[in-house]
């Protein structure tokens, strides 16, 4: 049968779907249903209270992962929505060098990158040490295992991910309609604040999401570059998993978190409304 | 409505593009003047400046040298959004996240018309338009046509001094284009705002407008109304643009009076009106509709080629001949079918062409 041929190709997308994605997500949830400890094993009991519990001795972290991922967002934002525009429509034939140049920090790991800052802003590393040496900063000067310090790490780590959907998005903008904006009597900012700004809002809802989701579930940033007050919820689970193994609060923990945010994002997308987001992104 | 200050005045304007570090000419000196509601149009060949030209009017574009009035106000440094000028794309370029309704009232918003009078008066648009009850409609839930009615609509909301349009039937089919040529002349007339209409389409320029700037490489070769165009052109381009025209070249004869007879071959006689000196080359040009097919020879004071009828080729209306001439220049003759459909001659056929000294020009 002809018709089914699309299927069938699709047919290794949706196993690797299945394996990588569908199953672990079920064994997880089954896990995090679980009592017990790695010595006397674990028992499918059921049991919700990994949940409450979870929430209960965790909820600092987890609002404080929920607002270091809003305000890096929001950095983001006010941050790569500039860069994108710029890039779109002001650099001309350079265009693909800056989008390369977006992407060359991908090409060394996460880790490592995030671990050079750690050197850089280390109190007494290459730049404060050198300051302070000068007297341009005072002794005891710090960034590092600071808030700001995590929220810079992931700032710095994420941003690309928000500049190019939006660069995308206000790549498709058809520059006559710009000009008829402008043709129609509207200022500079008007013709962005009514037509390229809407046009371009289903890239940023994009880049919110692919930025707010990972910075909020990121744990190396704060493992690297925070100290003890700026853990997030990201290094609970790692060490309830890694080094406690208790992997009925891990998972109870994880499973919260994507209920979050997956809460937030359909709030999010509502707010913003959906329709029009999905509708101008279909075009 | 003031008679004397014309509503777009273009005095020595250049645009130089700088393209690859070579500076190309778009525009090469134009200067013309378009009156209070007139139907304007730029008519010439791709890449002739066309789009540069209207581009300086509407502000989008700042001309090299000289400069763009409006209503006798120099304008030459005013941007577009402060220009009284509205421009049609041939994209239409409609806002796509935006209904009829918001697409149309966009320009009054902006210049912050009170809310009752923009109701009304795109209310007003839209009817003229015959859009009405379309209002929710987005642009891509609309066909090419209606779009196109809305890009009119929103531009004439505005009132603008003048209505610029770039080829804006071009992405039409034939059909259609034919139709909305009509409607644009009736809103034209309805509104009674300036038209600027810029068209590679010698027919639509000719059917629709007043009077028509034709342009060739950066410069106007001849502006006129329709009528002298096509009956009188000022140049070889000119008469080879517009419509089918013969082109033939010959040799002065003598002058008789204000006629000049050339000749071409043997037996061949052109009488055209003209000054130049017995021996000098002249160009020359006659359309084809105004040439009569015959094999005996013609009345003496009519201009006069012997021929051989090569293609003969039947086009509903009329009869379409290729007429070779001793010198082998191919003369193109158009002959009604009236009565009966019978050709006056066939295919190898030896013919007589003649015409009326007055249906042909010597060119430039
Ligand atoms: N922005 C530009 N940069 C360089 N050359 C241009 C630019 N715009 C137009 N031109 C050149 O100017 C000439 C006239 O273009 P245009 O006004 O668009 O012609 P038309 O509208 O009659 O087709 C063309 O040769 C075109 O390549
Ligand atoms: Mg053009």
């Amino acid at each position: 049968m002809r018709r089914w041929t699309p299927y069938w190709l699709a047919l290794p997308a949706w196993l690797w779907l299945a394996i990588f994605l569908v199953v672990p997500i079920a064994a997880m949830a089954s896990v995090s249903l679980t009592t017990g400890n790695l010595i006397d094993g674990f028992a499918q009991t059921f049991s919700v209270s990994n949940y409450s519990d979870a929430i209960a001795k965790y909820s600092t972290q987890f609002l404080r992962s929920l607002l270091y991922g809003g305000i890096a967002t929001v950095i983001m934002l006010v941050l790569g929505y500039p860069v994108a525009y710029w890039i779109a429509f002001k650099a001309g034939h350079r265009k693909s060098m800056f989008l390369f140049l977006l992407l060359l920090p991908f090409f060394v790991s996460f880790v490592l990158r995030t671990i050079s800052w750690g050197f850089l802003l280390a109190d007494d590393g290459i730049l404060f040490g050198t300051l302070k040496g000068w007297g341009l900063l005072p002794e005891g000067f710090h960034v590092l295992a600071t808030t700001v310090a995590v929220i810079g790490g992931l700032v710095y780590n994420f941003l690309p991910f928000m500049i190019l959907p939006i660069y995308v998005a206000l790549e498709r903008v058809n520059p006559t309609v710009i000009e008829a904006a402008y043709d129609l009597y509207a200022s500079r900012f008007a013709t962005f604040r009514r037509v390229v700004l809407p046009l371009s809002l289903p890239g940023v809802f994009a880049g919110v999401l692919m930025t707010f989701v990972p910075a909020t579930a990121d744990p190396i940033n704060a493992q690297v570059l925070g100290g003890t007050g700026n853990t997030m919820i990201g290094n609970i689970v790692q060490t309830e998993y890694l080094v406690n193994s208790n992997y009925p609060t891990a998972s109870a923990i994880s499973f919260t978190l994507m209920a979050v945010l997956l809460i937030g994002i359909f709030i999010y997308a509502r707010a913003l409304g959906t329709e029009n987001v999905l509708e101008a992104a279909a075009r | 409505m003031p008679e004397d200050v014309p509503a777009i005045e273009l005095d020595g304007v250049v645009k130089e593009y700088l393209s690859h570090g070579e500076t190309v000419q778009a525009v090469k000196g134009v200067s013309l003047t378009i009156g209070e509601g007139e139907f304007f149009s730029l008519l010439g060949p791709s890449g002739c400046g066309k789009t540069t030209t209207m581009r300086m009017i509407a502000g989008f574009e700042e001309p090299t040298k000289g400069l763009v009035k409006l209503l006798g106000q120099d304008v030459t440094d005013v941007p577009p959004n402060k220009r009284d000028i509205n421009m049609v794309f041939q994209s239409y370029a409609l806002f796509p996240h935006m209904n009829v309704w918001e697409n149309v009232a966009f320009g009054l918003r902006r210049k912050k018309v009170a809310e009752a009078e923009i109701k009304q008066r795109v209310g007003d648009i839209l009817e003229i338009v015959d859009l009405t009850g379309r209002e929710k409609r987005r642009p891509r839930e609309m066909s090419g046509g209606q779009q196109q009615r809305v890009a009119l609509a929103r531009a004439l909301v505005n009132r603008p001094r003048a209505l610029l349009l770039d080829e804006p039937l071009g992405a039409l089919d034939l059909k259609l284009r034919q139709q909305m040529q009509t409607e644009l002349k009736r809103i034209q007339r309805e509104v009674g705002i300036t038209f600027v209409y810029v068209t590679h389409d010698q027919s639509e320029a000719l059917t629709m407008s007043d009077r028509i700037a034709v342009m060739n490489d950066g410069l106007v070769e001849q502006l006129a109304a329709p009528r002298e165009i096509y009956e009188r052109p000022a140049s070889k381009f000119v008469a080879g643009f517009i419509g089918t025209s013969n082109l033939l070249s010959g040799t002065v004869d003598a002058a008789d009076g204000d006629l000049l007879v050339v000749r071409l071959g043997e037996q061949d006689r052109i009488l055209v009106p003209g000054t130049a000196a017995v021996g000098d080359t002249v160009d020359l040009t006659v359309r084809p509709e105004k040439i009569t097919i015959s094999t005996e020879q013609p009345e003496a004071g009519l201009s006069m080629v012997k021929g051989t009828v090569g293609e003969l080729t039947y086009l509903g209306t009329y009869n379409s001949y290729a007429v070779a001439l001793a010198d082998g220049t191919e003369i193109t003759v158009f002959q009604q079918n009236a009565i009966d459909s019978s050709t006056t001659a066939e295919r190898g056929d030896a013919v007589w062409l003649s015409w009326r000294p007055q249906h042909s020009y010597t060119l430039s």
